[in-house]
């Protein structure tokens, strides 16, 4: 039984055009069985926070090439990318590097 | 690969770095990130090329160096020139503001020694922005440009509507008198330098740069230009039919804009920032927009193709996400404004089909935009032959690469429809544009929504053509000679 998570997720570089130009977003993750992960976390803004268009944003269950996502400042290629297990009060940022959308 | 000091035993960390293994594997999952590659102390906070974790202090050592290494590598830009630098507001221009901003700060020695100037173009009429929003834009942009202390000048797109015919002609270049080498240029300017503090009051300033110009734009002129001009712009657009034909509108107008403020301000070269993602996706677009005689220039460091006013790409080897790493790392303020064809699907112009390609691939394999890039940089501009104006694209101002018209597929394709009007008709800009050009020209609308200078440009051209034409069997032949004359 995971405990509710609460994270920060922010989007930077043109990728909170997706999420009606709200830069930062105060999240609190429901309790469920697994431990959430990147992979969860997706899925989850997905369906939450996504105001529109989702293939601009993710391809599959990762996002799309050409998203950049941070963990804690630090880059997700050195925590794991999509299995990093997320704590408490984690910071979770994702740049477009994209020419829009 | 994680070391045992660090006390992080589960990290695998197998990226098969240096095995030549262009696959990327995914990293294991590690709480702690392991350390820098470069010095070993501080843990890594991005991820470099294939697998090198730099910390904070390395990457910024190492961006910095990379953009001083550009510079001076290649020995185009003089000491005391005026440079202008084309600001978009995005993440890689800002980047090369902040670089310009560092490098003449150093200590004399090391320090970078010219004279910036900075421009920026609003394009929120054909990015689909209401006029508030373009204002707040501005508004942002110019905060930023005032802080630099550096002279700058705003403009909006509708203002190429109005530029004059010379845009498209080749301006007198360099190439006449002797330029003085590099290494001369450096040390005469330090000369005058010392020179300068012996005889001045042993104050360390060189002269013009750090004197805080004034902001030498407008001031207090209108924001936004009249209602009418954006209305004749937009119609220019819309009648653009495809997406790809847009694109290149685009890029065309804002070439020739920030071409003519470099020449009207007096700026002899114009720094742009495409950093090596764009430049990788710019390369193939080209390719697939029959531009492949002319990629050098598009991409390469130093294009030159205007003669007098010589571009410069000092960010071409910097990948997008370092760009952005380092933006977000060290506080670079941005201006994100949507570009032309947000929130539409993938596949609409050429352009965002080739960047979705390589990034696509780029996700996987690691290596693939520098070594797109690379290829690139094997290629060289060849030597510019074509010096009349005759013989140069109208729009785009490279060699016309067309010799043998009739042979091109092409030609049927393109003379169907309007009789001939004269002037105005679209056959009669045919044989002043090179073959992507022609391509593109074949996709806008009626030359009639085209500004009036490239219009004026084209008439004079085809009528000098049709003169030469008519007094070519008086002319006399290079290879010729006047009997009588030794």
């Amino acid at each position: 039984m995971a405990a509710p998570v609460s994270l920060q997720v922010e989007f930077g570089g043109g990728a909170e055009l997706l999420f009606d130009g709200v830069k930062k977003h105060q999240v609190t993750l429901p309790s469920q069985p697994e431990p959430w992960d990147i992979r969860n976390l997706l899925k989850w803004i997905k369906t939450n926070l996504l105001k529109e268009r989702p293939e601009l944003f993710m391809q599959g269950e990762s996002v799309r090439p050409g998203i950049l996502v941070l963990i804690n400042d630090a880059d997700w290629e050195l925590m794991g990318e999509l299995d990093y297990k997320l704590q408490d009060q984690d910071n979770v940022l994702f740049i477009s590097t994209l020419h829009g959308g | 690969m994680c070391e045992a000091n660090r006390g992080c035993g589960e990290c695998a960390a197998g990226l098969g770095v240096g095995l030549g293994a262009p696959r990327r594997r995914p990293a294991a999952v590690c709480r702690q990130p392991r350390p820098c590659v470069k010095c070993g102390d501080s843990a890594a906070a991005v991820v470099i090329r294939i697998g090198d974790g730099f910390c904070r202090a390395c990457f910024r050592e190492y961006f910095v160096h990379k953009f001083r290494a550009m510079l001076g590598k290649n020995r185009v830009i003089f000491p005391g020139e005026k440079v202008l630098l084309a600001l978009s507001g995005g993440p890689a221009s800002s980047a090369m503001l902040r670089q310009v901003q560092e490098g003449l700060s150093r200590e004399t020695a090391k320090r970078l020694r010219f004279v910036p100037g900075l421009v920026h173009i609003d394009e929120g009429a054909v990015c689909g922005q209401s006029p508030a929003q373009r204002e707040q834009n501005l508004a942002q942009m110019e905060a930023l440009l005032q802080e630099t202390g550096f002279p700058y000048y705003l403009a909006s797109l509708e203002q190429a509507l109005e530029l004059p015919g010379s845009v498209l002609r080749r301006g007198p270049g360099a190439a006449g008198e002797p330029c003085p080498s590099y290494k001369e240029a450096v040390e005469g300017f330090i000369q005058q330098q010392r020179q300068e503090v012996a005889d001045g009051d042993g104050d360390t300033s060189s002269a013009g740069l750090s004197t805080q110009h004034g902001p030498g734009g407008h001031p207090a002129a209108p924001r936004l230009p009249p209602a009418a001009l954006t209305a004749e712009l937009l119609r220019l657009f819309e009648a653009a039919e495809t997406l790809t034909a847009k694109e290149e509108l685009l890029q065309m107008l804002r070439g020739h804009l920030i071409l003519h403020t470099a020449r009207t301000r007096g700026y002899p070269k114009v720094m742009t920032g495409e950093s090596c993602t764009r430049v990788a996706v710019k390369l193939l677009t080209n390719l697939a927009l029959g531009r492949g005689a002319f990629l050098a220039v598009d991409t390469g460091f130093v294009d030159s193709r205007h003669g007098d006013v010589t571009l410069v790409r000092p960010m071409r080897e910097y990948m997008a996400k370092e760009i952005a790493f380092y933006n977000h790392f060290f506080g670079v303020p941005t201006v994100i404004t949507p570009p032309l064809s947000t929130k539409r699907r993938e596949k609409t112009s050429i352009h965002r089909l080739m960047e979705s390609f390589l990034l696509g691939l780029q996700a996987d394999f690691p290596s693939t935009i520098s070594t797109v890039y690379r290829t690139g940089e094997k290629l060289s501009a060849a030597p510019a032959e074509a010096s009349s104006e005759l013989q140069r694209c109208l729009l785009c101002l490279c060699a016309l690469d067309i010799d043998g018209e009739e042979e091109l597929a092409l030609e049927p394709t393109l003379v169907t429809e309007e009789t001939g009007d004269g002037a105005d008709s679209r056959a009669a800009f045919i044989p002043l544009l090179c073959y992507s050009c022609r391509l593109t020209f074949k996709e806008m609308g009626p030359p009639a929504t085209l500004p009036s200078y490239v219009r004026t440009e084209a008439r004079h051209r085809s009528c000098r053509a049709r003169m030469k034409e008519q007094i070519q069997e008086f002319l006399l032949e290079d290879d010729e000679e006047e009997p009588g004359t030794s």
